[in-house]
C-alpha cells in the first residue's frame, strides 16, 4: 500500500513548509507540494497548512491567504471533510476562511514568542490527534506575535460545549481565552494549532524531544483506515 | 537649472565652473579635485552622487584600507578558503561539496536614529550579501551593545532594535541562533547592531558580483525605488551624531521582510535554472554601487538608461536614484538567451524587473535619463580607485595612566556567594531570554544549538532541492569586549577572536574562518587611529597563529558622540564545522553523576573583568593575556574529544570567569553540581578571567582516556567534582540553591524593559 498523501501549502511568505513536508516524512507520510496560485489539490489524503507570514500578514493576518487560488479549493474539500491542518498562520488563514470559529490577535504582552511551551491534548478525537491520549501533557514550541485566541462569549460557550478544544495552553503564553491553543470544527476534520509539531519531530533539532510527531502519525494512519475502509 | 532639466555631461561641459555641492555630501577638496582630473572636467550631479557615495568612508574603506592590507598578507594558510576578501562575503568549503558563506556588518548609526528599522534593514542588508554569493541564507545572529541597561534612553533603543530583529528575521524566515547583549555606558549615544548572516551553497555553484560578455542584460529586480536614505551611505554611515539627529530621521529605510523573503526564493530558483552570469546586491550606495562593482569587475563596460529604474516615487530626480538604499532589490547580468526564463522566473515570484542596460566592452560606465548622457566614466575609479589615507596616529595620552591603574588594588570580596549573585544578575551576565525570546529560532528546522548556548549550530541539510544530504554541521559565534580592547586594542581584538573560536570548538566544532566587524571612533582622531592599527595588527597576527583567515567583514568609524568615542570594539565572528552534527556537544550540565573538568590554566587576571566593572565600576590596568597556542591546544582537545563521544556537556570560561561558567551550566539544563576549586585562592580560582579556558562535563568511564588526551597536547585540566543536585555547591565556599540562581539570573531584563 502506497504512503498517505499529504498536500504541504505554499503562499508567498509561507516559511514552515520545508519544515512541515520533513515531518510529513519523517512520520511515514508523502509530502506533496501545494502552489498558492494552483487551483489543483492533486487528490490528497489531508492537506497541511504551515505558517509564515503568507502575503506578509498585509491587511490581517491569513486575510488576503484566504483568497488564493488555492483556497477556493481547499475551502469545499474542508467542508467536505478533507482532514486540514493549519499550524500558526496556517491557524489564522482557517479562521479568516470560517472554516474554524474565532480569530487571532496581538499577544497579551505585545512580543513575539518563541519558546518550548507545555500544553495539554483535550480531544484525541481528530484525524489528527488520535496517536495522543486526552489529558496528555507535551511540549512543542511555540513561535508567534499573534496568537491570542478571542471569541465572542456565545461562540466560546459552543466551542467548550461541542468539545472543539483540542490543545490548551499550561502557563497561557498570550492572553488566549480559556487558555486556548487549538481548536477544531464540529466535524472534527479541521484543526487550528498555534504551537508548530512540526518543531518537534527530532531529537536533533528544533525543541526538545518528539511530542510533535503524533500530529503527523495521527494523520497518515486515520488516512491509512479510509483507504483500507473504502 | 529648472526643476526639470538635468545635469548632462554636455551642461557639464559648457558649465565648468559651476558649482556643485561636493562638501555637503562630503567631500573632501581634494577629493573633488581628483574626480576632476579623472573626468578632465567637472563631475555632473549624477557623477557626483555616483563618487561621493562610492568614495565614502562606508564604501571606500579609505582610512582602513592600509591596515586591513595585514589580513590578506598575514593570512595563513587554508585549503578551506574558496573566496576571500574582496567579494560580498566570503565563502568556505566544509566538506562534501558543501561550501558556507558567512559575513557581519554593521549598522549602527541608523539603529540610533531609528532602532526598528535601522536594526531591520541591517539584518536586510547581510542577509542579501550572503544571497549574492549564490548561496541560500541559512540562519542570522546579532551583536549588539547598549548604554547603561537603565538609562532612559537604552529603554528607547533596545526595546526597537530586538522588536526590528524580531519583526524582520522572523518574517524573513531565518533562525536567530546567538549572538550577544552587552551594555556599557559608552554606547549610550552610539549603541551598537552588528548583524550576521551565514548561508550555505554547493561548491561549484558560487556566483561572484561581475558583469562580463558584452551585449549581456543588466537586470535590477526586487522592491521600486523611492526616496529611501538618499545620501544614507555618505551622509549617515560617516557623520559624527550631534544634536541634529532628529533632522536626519528621513534618510534611514525603511524594509520589507515579504519582499526579501520572496526575492531569497526567487534568487534560489534563478541559480538552480543557471540564468544568472553575474549578481550583486543593493546595499549602501544602491545603483551607484551596484552599476559601477559591476562593471569594473566584469568586462569593464556598461550602458544604463536611468529613466527605466522602476520607481516608487516618480518625482525622484537621477542623482537620488543613483543614491537610493531602497531595500529588498538586487542587480543581475543575464545573458540575452536566458532572459526570458530569467523574467518568467521573477514573475512567478510575483517580483518586478526590468532590464535597465546592457554589458558593453567601452571601458566606460554610460548612463543616460531619457535620451540625455547624464553619466560618463571609468567605472573602476569609482568602484577601486577611491582615496587611500595612511592616518596619523598615535597612543592616547591616557593609555599609560590607564594600564597601570591595575585592578589588583580593588578591595577583595569576602563574600563569595554574593559576589557571584550580583555578577549573575548583572545586565552583562544576565540571561537574555527577554531579548532571544522575541526571535524564531527553529524555523527552517536544522536548528541544533541556539542560545543561550556558547554558538550556534546547524545541520546542513535540504538547503536546495535535490541536493546529496550530509551528516555536516556548522557552528558559528560572535564576540567582542569592549573594556579589554580600550586597556589594550591589540590583545583585545585577540581575545574577541580567541572567545569566538574556543565558543566554537565547546560545541565540537573546528573553526574554519573570521568575519569582523570593526567599530570604532573618528579616523580622524589619531587616539581612535592607534586604537584602529592595534586592533587589526592583533587580529592578524592572531589569525596567523589560530590557522583562521579572515574572509570578509566591515568597519564602522564614527562611532561617537561629540569628541567621545566608544570603547574600540573589534566584534569577530568564527565559523566552524561539525563532520557529523550528531556528535555536537550541548552546553552546560546534561544530565547527573558526570565529571566536571576545568580546562585550561587560571591566573590572577582582573583587569577589564565582570567583576571589577560590576562590583566597582571600575576599569583599568590590563586585560588577561591572550595565549593563542593554548587556545589551539584546547579548541584540539575539545574537538577531539567531541569526535569520540567523550564529552557530555561543555561552556566556555569567560566573563566573569569560572563561577559564571558553573551557574550558567547549572542553569542550562537545571542540573546542579558539587565541585571543590582546584586549590589556590577562591576569589581567582572563581572569577579571574584567564584567556583560553571551558568546563567540560566528561562521561566516568572515559576520563581516564580523556585525561590522556589533555595531557598529549598540554591541556592542564582538573578535575573539580560531579554534576547532580538542585545546588551550585562550591565545597567551602558557597552553596546556591538552583530556584535562587534562575530568580536572580532571569530577573534583571524583564524588570527593567517589562
Amino acid at each position: 500500500m502506497s504512503a498517505a498523501r499529504v498536500g504541504v501549502v505554499t503562499f508567498p511568505g509561507t516559511l514552515d513548509d520545508q519544515d512541515a513536508a520533513r515531518a510529513v516524512r519523517h512520520a511515514g507520510g508523502e509530502p506533496v507540494p501545494l502552489w498558492h496560485a494552483d487551483t489543483d489539490l492533486k487528490g490528497v489524503d489531508a492537506v497541511f497548512l504551515p505558517g509564515g507570514f503568507s502575503y506578509g500578514d498585509y491587511l490581517r493576518c491569513g486575510a488576503i491567504s484566504r483568497f488564493a487560488p488555492l483556497m477556493e479549493q481547499l475551502i469545499p474539500a474542508a467542508r467536505a471533510g478533507l482532514p486540514v491542518l493549519g499550524t500558526c498562520n496556517g491557524f489564522q488563514i482557517l479562521c479568516e476562511a470560517h472554516l474554524l470559529p474565532g480569530a487571532l490577535v496581538k499577544n497579551a504582552g505585545l512580543h513575539y514568542i518563541c519558546r518550548d511551551q507545555r500544553l495539554r491534548i483535550e480531544s484525541a478525537d481528530t484525524p489528527w490527534t488520535a496517536d495522543y491520549t486526552a489529558g496528555q501533557e507535551v511540549v512543542i514550541p511555540i513561535k508567534h506575535g499573534e496568537g491570542r485566541y478571542v471569541a465572542d462569549a456565545a461562540t466560546l460557550a459552543a466551542v467548550e460545549a461541542n468539545g472543539q478544544v483540542v490543545v490548551r495552553y499550561l502557563g497561557n503564553p498570550n492572553g488566549s481565552l480559556n487558555d486556548i491553543a487549538g481548536i477544531r470544527n464540529e466535524a472534527g476534520n479541521v484543526v487550528g494549532l498555534m504551537p508548530h509539531p512540526e518543531h518537534a519531530v527530532e531529537e536533533l533539532t528544533g525543541g526538545p524531544g518528539t511530542d510533535g510527531l503524533g500530529f503527523f502519525t495521527s494523520i497518515l494512519k486515520s488516512s491509512l483506515e479510509k483507504l483500507v475502509n473504502a | 537649472m529648472s526643476a526639470l532639466s538635468v545635469d548632462s555631461v554636455q551642461r557639464a561641459e559648457q558649465t565648468p565652473d559651476e558649482r556643485l555641492p561636493y562638501a555637503e555630501l562630503g567631500m573632501k577638496d581634494d577629493e573633488y579635485q581628483r574626480v576632476k582630473e579623472i573626468l578632465g572636467r567637472r563631475p555632473t550631479g549624477s557623477e557626483l552622487a555616483i563618487y561621493s557615495v562610492m568614495w565614502s568612508e562606508h564604501c571606500s574603506y579609505k582610512s582602513s584600507k592600509v591596515h586591513l592590507r595585514q589580513f590578506a598578507a598575514k593570512a595563513p594558510k587554508s585549503d578551506a578558503l574558496l573566496v576571500g576578501m574582496g567579494e560580498n562575503a566570503g565563502v568556505v568549503d566544509i566538506g562534501d561539496g558543501w561550501a558556507a558563506t558567512f559575513k557581519i556588518e554593521s549598522h549602527n548609526h541608523p539603529s540610533y536614529v531609528e532602532p526598528h528599522q535601522g536594526a531591520a534593514t541591517g539584518v536586510g542588508g547581510i542577509v542579501r550579501d550572503i544571497m549574492a554569493m549564490g548561496a541560500r541564507p541559512v540562519a542570522v545572529m546579532d551583536s549588539l551593545r547598549f548604554g547603561a541597561a537603565d538609562a532612559p534612553d537604552t529603554r528607547r533603543v533596545l526595546p526597537g532594535v530586538v522588536e526590528g530583529i524580531s519583526s524582520y528575521g522572523n518574517c524573513l524566515g531565518l533562525p536567530n541562533i546567538g549572538g550577544e547583549v552587552a551594555f556599557d555606558p559608552c554606547y549610550i549615544g552610539n549603541p551598537l547592531v552588528n548583524a550576521l548572516c551565514v548561508g550555505l551553497l554547493r561548491k561549484d555553484q558560487i556566483k561572484l558580483a561581475t558583469a562580463p560578455g558584452p551585449g549581456n542584460k543588466v537586470v535590477l529586480f526586487g522592491a521600486l525605488t523611492g526616496p529611501d536614505g538618499i545620501g544614507g551611505a555618505s551622509v549617515l554611515a560617516s557623520a559624527t551624531f550631534e544634536e541634529e539627529s532628529q533632522a536626519k530621521r528621513p534618510s534611514v529605510q525603511v524594509g520589507d521582510p515579504f519582499m526579501e523573503k520572496l526575492l531569497i526564493e526567487c534568487c534560489l530558483e534563478l541559480f538552480a535554472a543557471d540564468v544568472v552570469v553575474g549578481i550583486q546586491d543593493l546595499g549602501a550606495a544602491g545603483v551607484s554601487c551596484a552599476t559601477t562593482e559591476l562593471a569594473a569587475k566584469g568586462t569593464g563596460g556598461m550602458d544604463v538608461r536611468l529613466d527605466l529604474v522602476p520607481l516608487r516615487d516618480p518625482s525622484l530626480r537621477p542623482e537620488e536614484i543613483l543614491m537610493s538604499e531602497s531595500q529588498e532589490r538586487m542587480m543581475a547580468v543575464v545573458t540575452p538567451d536566458d532572459i526570458d526564463a530569467f523574467m518568467a522566473i521573477c514573475a512567478k515570484w510575483d517580483l518586478p524587473a526590468t532590464v535597465i542596460g546592457e554589458v558593453t566592452d567601452t571601458g566606460r560606465l554610460v548612463m543616460t535619463w531619457h535620451g540625455e548622457t547624464i553619466v560618463d566614466i571609468p567605472p573602476g575609479t569609482a568602484a577601486d580607485e577611491g582615496p587611500v589615507y595612511e592616518r596619523p596616529y598615535h597612543e592616547p595620552a591616557g593609555q599609560a595612566a590607564l594600564n597601570s591603574d591595575d585592578a589588583a588594588r580593588l578591595e577583595r570580596p569576602t563574600d563569595l556567594r554574593a559576589t557571584l549573585l550580583s555578577l549573575l544578575g548583572s545586565p552583562d551576565l544576565s540571561s537574555k531570554e527577554w531579548v532571544t525570546g522575541q526571535y524564531d529560532r527553529y524555523v527552517r528546522g536544522n536548528t541544533v544549538l541556539a542560545q543561550p548556548a556558547d554558538a550556534g549550530v546547524l545541520r546542513v541539510s535540504e538547503v536546495m532541492p535535490g541536493a546529496t544530504e550530509t551528516n555536516r554541521g556548522i557552528a558559528l559565534a560572535t564576540d567582542g569586549n569592549g573594556r579589554y580592547a580600550k586597556l589594550d586594542p591589540y590583545a583585545g581584538a585577540q581575545l574577541a577572536l580567541s572567545e569566538a573560536y574556543r565558543n566554537v570548538a565547546v560545541t565540537g566544532a573546528r573553526p574554519l574562518a573570521v568575519t569582523d566587524c570593526l567599530n570604532f571612533g573618528s579616523p580622524e582622531d589619531p587616539e581612535v587611529m592607534w586604537q584602529f592599527a592595534e586592533a587589526v595588527r592583533g587580529l592578524a597576527d592572531a589569525c596567523k597563529i589560530l590557522g583562521v583567515p579572515v574572509t570578509g567583514g566591515n568597519v564602522s568609524f564614527y562611532n561617537q558622540t561629540g569628541s567621545v568615542a566608544i570603547h574600540p570594539t573589534p566584534v569577530i565572528g568564527v565559523l566552524g564545522v561539525l563532520d557529523d552534527v550528531r556528535g555536537r556537544v550541548p552546553s552546560g550540565f546534561t544530565g547527573e553523576g558526570a565529571r566536571v573538568v576545568l580546562l585550561g590554566e587560571t591566573g590572577e587576571e582582573f583587569g577589564g573583568s565582570a567583576w571589577a566593572h560590576v562590583e566597582h565600576g571600575h576599569l583599568g590596568g590590563l586585560p588577561p593575556a591572550a595565549v593563542l597556542e593554548a587556545e589551539r591546544a584546547l579548541a584540539t582537545v575539545l574537538v577531539e574529544a567531541a569526535a569520540q563521544g567523550m564529552l557530555t556537556g561543555s561552556h566556555d570560561l569567560s566573563d566573569g570567569g569560572l563561577a559564571i561558567a558553573l551557574a550558567e551550566s547549572c542553569l542550562a539544563h537545571g542540573v546542579g553540581c558539587t565541585v571543590t576549586l582546584p586549590g589556590g585562592d577562591p576569589f581567582t580560582d572563581l572569577f579571574s578571567e584567564s584567556a583560553a579556558r571551558a568546563l567540560v562535563t566528561v562521561r566516568p568511564e572515559a576520563f581516564a582516556v580523556f585525561a590522556a588526551l589533555c595531557g598529549r597536547h598540554e591541556v592542564p585540566y582538573a578535575g573539580l567534582g560531579l554534576t547532580g543536585g538542585s545546588s551550585l555547591t562550591v565545597e567551602g565556599v558557597l552553596d546556591v540553591p538552583l530556584d535562587e540562581l534562575r530568580t536572580v539570573h532571569e530577573g534583571t531584563l524583564p524588570a527593567i524593559f517589562g
